[in-house]
């Protein structure tokens, strides 16, 4: 978005120059901070599904062999697998980001580069820990 | 505390402003999210360890006395935590007042809901029925 406020570009005068627009989503430059922060929030809500589910799993495994078979089966499955991996990368996610909010509120972190750095920083770490884990899970 | 005001006549007619208690949602937010930070780095490793032998394996990680333990604080640290992200999102997103309020009802209700329905979960897991 060009700077609408300049001094010499254009306005007659105080009054009839174009005003500054607040940046509005379907026009503004997407760089990875508003990205990380709009990803906080989604995957926030993806792991709002995710406890519920682990409520559920808990309530199969206390129910017995049986139960827990059932469910167990479902996350076995090839869409069971791919959930549970999806939900390995929103916890990885959530949790770098969460640090890197910590961060920000002891006042740390804010410069533009270093702001940009970490955002970088948590995406590769939510793409890579999960595969950890499901080496963990698996071997 | 002073007793200068900074809020102006018309503020004060229309009686609107904080409510007084955002600053311990944010401090809940906060320290919640602190103790998730430890806890669920451990829950995901432990329990990607744990799953891998069925029944007996995942119920064996559950009853025992350190993980029982844990995982109680893990959830209700989780299900706090994620009740207050969901409140901020509705409060964000949705206007109008009677669907604003059914819907931060509503997450109340569940998040509580299932804080008991899982702790209860474990406890059975860990001393049987």
């Amino acid at each position: 978005m060009a700077s609408s406020g300049g001094s010499g570009s254009g306005g007659t005068g105080a009054g009839t120059r174009a005003r500054p627009m607040a940046p509005h989503l379907q026009v503004w430059r997407w760089h990875v901070t508003m990205a990380g922060s709009i990803f906080h929030r989604g995957t926030g809500v993806a792991l709002y599904g995710a406890a519920i589910g682990l409520a559920v799993w808990l309530c199969a495994l206390a129910a017995g062999p049986d139960v827990y078979a059932v469910v167990d089966g479902l996350l076995r499955t090839l869409p069971g697998e791919l959930a549970l991996y999806a939900l390995s990368v929103a916890i990885a996610y959530h949790f770098a980001n969460g640090i890197r909010h910590l961060v920000w509120d002891s006042g740390r972190g804010y410069k533009p580069s270093t702001a940009d750095a970490t955002g970088w920083l948590v995406i590769f770490f939510a793409l890579v820990a999960p595969i950890g884990v499901w080496a963990l899970a698996r071997f | 505390m002073s007793s200068t005001s900074y809020r102006t006549p018309l503020g004060k007619a229309r009686g609107l402003g904080t409510a007084k208690s955002g600053t311990s949602i944010h401090i809940g937010q906060r320290v919640s999210a602190i103790a998730l930070a430890f806890l669920s780095p451990w829950f995901v490793i432990a329990a990607a360890l744990g799953v891998r032998d069925g029944y007996a394996g995942a119920a064996a990680f559950v009853s025992h006395p350190v993980n029982s333990v844990l995982l109680s604080l893990l959830l209700i640290a989780a299900f706090y935590h994620m009740g207050l992200g969901m409140r901020v999102i509705v409060e964000d997103y949705i206007h109008k007042k009677s669907t604003k309020q059914l819907l931060l009802i509503g997450n109340m209700f569940l998040w509580v809901g299932l804080t008991a329905v899982s702790l209860f979960a474990v406890l059975r897991i860990t001393f049987g029925s």
